[in-house]
């Protein structure tokens, strides 16, 4: 394996603007790693080889010609999930539906990368629209966890994480419904964010619950999700929801945190995401982290957060309900599959067996669940009493940010599980969300980062940061000065399964 | 008591435009039924004195300027389209031979 594809983002960029090495073969030194590890890992859908050189070589001409780089990351190349619209280039959302279709425009957060200089080398796996804690979901084979090719990556952004965890790509680009992009990074020790909802253009997100999807920015270390972050977040007039606010200093503030010192910094542990159903390894790996953050200067609280354990139910009912309507649009009318246009079946025929044929078992299962809690007599029960929930969550929240800075908790109860043990059952698959879920119901900022291997199973544990909204930065500054002070997890690759 | 039945199933399922086959009706069934069981939960504390909150954003409202912008052109726009004629969308027939 190159050497290139074991530097950081921000070292790969240093090296690219420096002129000692080129965009080019920083490019294809992962282009080859792709190559050699892919058929293992499966953290690809497709790989757009031409596309990234080309990418890379305009960002080398520049250089050449003394031209200042386009971004800080200019040169350096990244894996981007398959749920963002790139124009010319397939884009499945891990569906059968969109099998072959080339969006004929790009996602605001494409466009962004483009600008910026970075090469786009593939899409990445997910679960199907986004559904799913572990990419068994994609109608394509799933991603298979780099540190154990028997495990899942986490999902729904499996293929992003594990492209990281296995040097494949040094960025990645990830969505966050109810924790697609944390709780893969927690269970490849990698870091993964979920800004402000609002933060990151949707614009070109294929939707999946419009009110709590999210981009954001993947890496190996903190500082580097905060140099992407930096460079696809910001106002963008095709995003209704999009915040008309200053992008935060996230860049400054993994600066500042790397330096080590969290005084005058107030942590709260939240008392309900922890308990019954965590794995031991897991909650001791939480315990070390929480004791390292005291050593770094903070001060840490105990807090109270009684409602986030209704998060979960209420999850489970507005996103259902806003898919059942987002996914209206695969209709096989416009785009997408369309099967039995035979002259014998009428359109709303065609409709109907195109959807049976075109999306799995688990969007089924969430179509039909948003439908019964949007009909008529069971809304007040379940959607109505699931957004009463929501403002329960968010007062919870907001109390919370009243005696502390940033909140912490694991961010997914148990280390990655064997492929195949919880797809049959559904319930089991949803408590995986149980502490990410809280963040994106109360549109709140939040990331992951590794917190070392679980003492029973040597496999990787995360560490949740969460912060109020538009607070991204304390996220970098806390998760930077932990991660200084942990020392790198993903460092052994020796260990990795996809090393052999 | 059950809180789904099989026959609601293959009722959401019409009205979601799914067609879904007998085998996945009785997995969907028990399925739902015990999801269903366990998102019930939220009606423990959502009381009438509580708003409900649709979005974390709480924007109204956006305008832009109305200004001619490039848009796709129609052949872009029909380029995924499963079936395309004399520049539009060909979808079967909408009305059954009875009406």
């Amino acid at each position: 394996m190159s050497d290139l594809t074991r530097l950081t983002a921000a070292e790969l960029a240093d090296k690219i603007h420096a002129g000692e090495v080129s965009a080019a073969e920083t490019t294809q030194a992962h282009l080859d790693r792709i190559a050699a590890v892919d058929g293992d890992v499966h953290a690809f859908l497709h790989v757009d080889a031409e596309g990234a050189l080309e990418a890379a070589r305009a960002v080398d001409a520049d250089i050449a010609a003394g031209t200042a780089p386009a971004s800080p990351l200019a040169g350096v190349p990244l894996a981007l999930k398959d749920v963002l619209t790139t124009r010319g280039v397939p884009t499945t959302c891990g569906s059968r539906t969109l099998e072959g279709w080339l969006p004929p425009y790009d996602a605001t957060v494409t466009r962004r990368l483009r600008e910026a200089g970075v090469p786009i080398l593939g899409k990445t796996n997910m679960d199907e629209f986004a559904m799913g804690s572990s990419t068994e979901n994609s109608a394509y084979g799933p991603t298979r966890n780099p540190w154990d090719l028997d495990r899942i990556p986490g999902g729904s952004g499996g293929g992003s994480s594990a492209s990281l965890a296995a040097y494949e790509a040094p960025l990645a680009i990830g969505t966050d419904t109810g924790g697609s992009i944390r709780q893969p990074a927690a269970v490849t020790a990698t870091v993964g964010v979920k800004p402000t909802y609002g933060g990151v253009s949707r614009y070109g997100l294929v939707a999946f619950s419009s009110s709590l999807d999210q981009a954001g920015p993947c890496g190996r270390t903190v500082l580097d999700a905060a140099l992407l972050h930096e460079v696809i977040a910001g106002h963008d007039p095709m995003d209704a929801t999009s915040i008309d606010a200053p992008v935060p200093a996230v860049v400054d503030a993994a600066r500042e945190g790397a330096r080590g010192d969290l005084s005058g910094v107030k942590i709260g542990v939240v008392r309900e995401l922890s308990g019954e159903g965590y794995q031991g390894g897991v909650l001791r790996s939480f315990e070390a982290a929480v004791a390292q953050l005291k050593e770094l200067g903070a001060e840490v609280v105990e807090v109270s957060c009684p409602n986030f354990t209704y998060a979960l139910p209420a999850y489970y009912l507005i996103a259902p309900s806003e898919c059942s309507s987002n996914l209206a649009r695969f209709d096989a009318m416009r785009y997408g599959l369309r099967v039995a246009d035979d002259g014998n079946h009428s359109a709303e025929e065609v409709m109907s067996l195109t959807r049976e044929e075109g999306f799995g078992a688990e969007v089924k299962r969430r179509v039909m669940l948003g439908t019964y809690a949007l009909s008529s007599g069971y809304y007040d029960a379940y959607y109505g009493s699931a957004q009463k929930v929501r403002t329960l969550i968010t007062r919870d929240f907001a109390a919370a940010f009243e005696q502390v800075d940033v909140l912490v908790s694991p961010t997914t109860p148990v280390t990655p599980f064997k492929l195949g043990e919880k797809v049959d059952d559904p319930l089991a698959m949803y408590l995986n969300d149980i502490c990410s879920i809280p963040a994106n119901l109360a549109g709140n900022a939040a990331m992951s980062v590794p917190s070392g291997l679980s003492d029973e199973d040597g496999l990787p544990v995360g560490l949740q940061i969460m912060a109020p909204a538009l607070a991204d930065d304390r996220l970098y500054r806390v998760g930077a000065a932990y991660e200084t002070a942990r020392g790198p997890v993903l460092d052994k690759l020796g260990e990795l399964e996809a090393a052999k | 008591m059950s809180n789904i039945s099989r026959d609601e199933v293959a009722h959401l399922a019409k009205l979601a435009r799914m067609a879904v086959t007998e085998e996945e009706l009785d997995t969907f069934a028990g399925q739902l039924d015990q999801i269903l069981d366990a998102v019930a939960k939220v009606g423990e504390v959502a009381g009438d004195d509580i708003p409900p909150t649709s979005h974390a954003v709480p924007l109204t409202n956006v305008f832009r300027t109305d200004e001619v912008r490039p848009g796709l052109s129609q052949d872009e726009a029909l380029a995924g389209a499963p079936a395309a004629e004399e520049g539009r969308f060909r979808v079967p027939r909408i009305l059954g031979e009875e009406q």
